[in-house]
């Protein structure tokens, strides 16, 4: 692997990375809503 | 999670043009949303809100949002399903040969794992969350996308897009289902003006569209059939359409607005169907009525179900 296809895999692996957080986070936020959203 | 060289003979097998390095980079995650296909989505999220709107009962908002979120995801995961396994068939038409899989950009098993993972997930949220009838239907669309249509139907007869069609009217009766818990006789009259409205909205852009379809070695009906066949066939499934669509006037599921509204539009699609099934053009480049009830099709789906929500909004 050149050093320039090294980069583009770790800036890939970056967003990726990035994506699966947002996407974790946006389902704590759902999960804690809905079990507020249930109990009410 | 695959290796490097497994990605490579993925992407073989796919038909990929891709090169090592290329292959060798993980799928970004624009490429996952492009698998979920979010245009066929848009669709579903907008007649199974309306199927929620239209039901008796309130939902709580945040549920609604959960329900439909579920809807979404569901189609998403259909639609990563179908690319996983089309993949080669993909790669051998122009409109679908820069999909992600075919373009190497993807490997299958991370395609298969993606869809299932997300399959999988939409209905035991809408199990858990909102509630097991509407996660049910939603599995059962699901399945009967992937199944049923994609790898059974699909390639084996020319009238493949109208059991396609059901896996695209379950979204009003899961919508339904979800806020109120049971099924009742207007969401399945939905389901069927859904199911009977997919031949006439496909075949139309079908005639008028040049395909590769045929060299893919799927049985699509102008091709195997011809247009004459095409152009009674849309009329066929118009009629029943027509029924399904003012039904649940006379029957006293809905009020003026609703029916009003789909009586005018429907008499639209039907006019523009007869004229279709009489034309005599040949020439794709000059079929303007094909065109017409095409680009009117979409429209009409988007207006019944507007005026079913204003009929409940307004009326209720």
């Amino acid at each position: 692997m050149t050093p320039e296809e090294q980069r583009r895999y770790q800036q890939r692996q970056r967003s990726r990375s990035i994506a699966t957080g947002l996407v974790l986070a946006a389902l704590v936020i759902l999960f804690f809503a809905i079990t507020i959203a249930k109990r009410s | 999670m695959a290796t490097a060289p497994e990605m490579m003979i993925d992407a073989q097998v796919a038909g990929s043009p891709a090169t090592m390095s290329s292959v060798a980079l993980p799928a970004d995650w624009r490429d996952f949303i492009a698998l979920a296909k979010p245009r066929v989505m848009s669709l579903v999220v907008f007649t199974g809100l309306a199927g929620m709107l239209a039901a008796p009962q309130a939902i709580n908002p945040l549920i609604g949002f959960v329900a439909v979120l579920c809807i979404a995801l569901g189609a998403g995961a259909s639609g990563a399903l179908n690319q996983w396994w089309e993949a080669d068939i993909d790669a051998r038409m122009r409109r679908t040969a820069n999909r992600p899989l075919p373009a190497g950009r993807m490997t299958r098993d991370a395609a298969l794992a993606f869809g299932v993972s997300v399959g999988t997930g939409s209905v035991l949220l809408m199990g858990l969350a909102v509630n097991y009838l509407s996660a049910a239907i939603l599995a059962l669309s699901i399945l009967f996308y992937v199944f049923v249509y994609t790898i059974w139907l699909k390639p084996r007869t020319p009238q493949n897009i109208v059991i396609g069609g059901a896996a695209g009217a379950f979204p009003p009766l899961i919508g339904w289902a979800a806020a109120t818990g049971h099924v009742a006789p207007l969401p399945l009259l939905l389901f069927a003006l859904v199911f009977l409205w997919t031949p006439p909205h496909f075949w139309s852009l079908a005639l008028f569209v040049k395909s590769d379809y045929a060299a893919a070695g799927i049985p699509m009906l102008p091709v195997v059939s011809g247009q004459k066949e095409t152009r009674r066939q849309i009329l066929l499934y118009t009629l029943p359409m027509v029924a399904a669509a003012i039904a649940p006037w006379p029957m006293g599921l809905v009020g003026a607005i609703y029916g009003v509204a789909t009586s005018i539009l429907t008499a639209i699609f039907l006019a523009l169907a007869i004229t279709v099934s009489r034309s005599q053009e040949k020439e794709q480049a000059r079929m303007k009525v094909e065109r017409r009830l095409f680009a009117f099709s979409v429209f009409y789906l988007f207006a019944v179900f507007g005026a079913l929500v204003a009929d409940r909004l307004i009326l209720a």
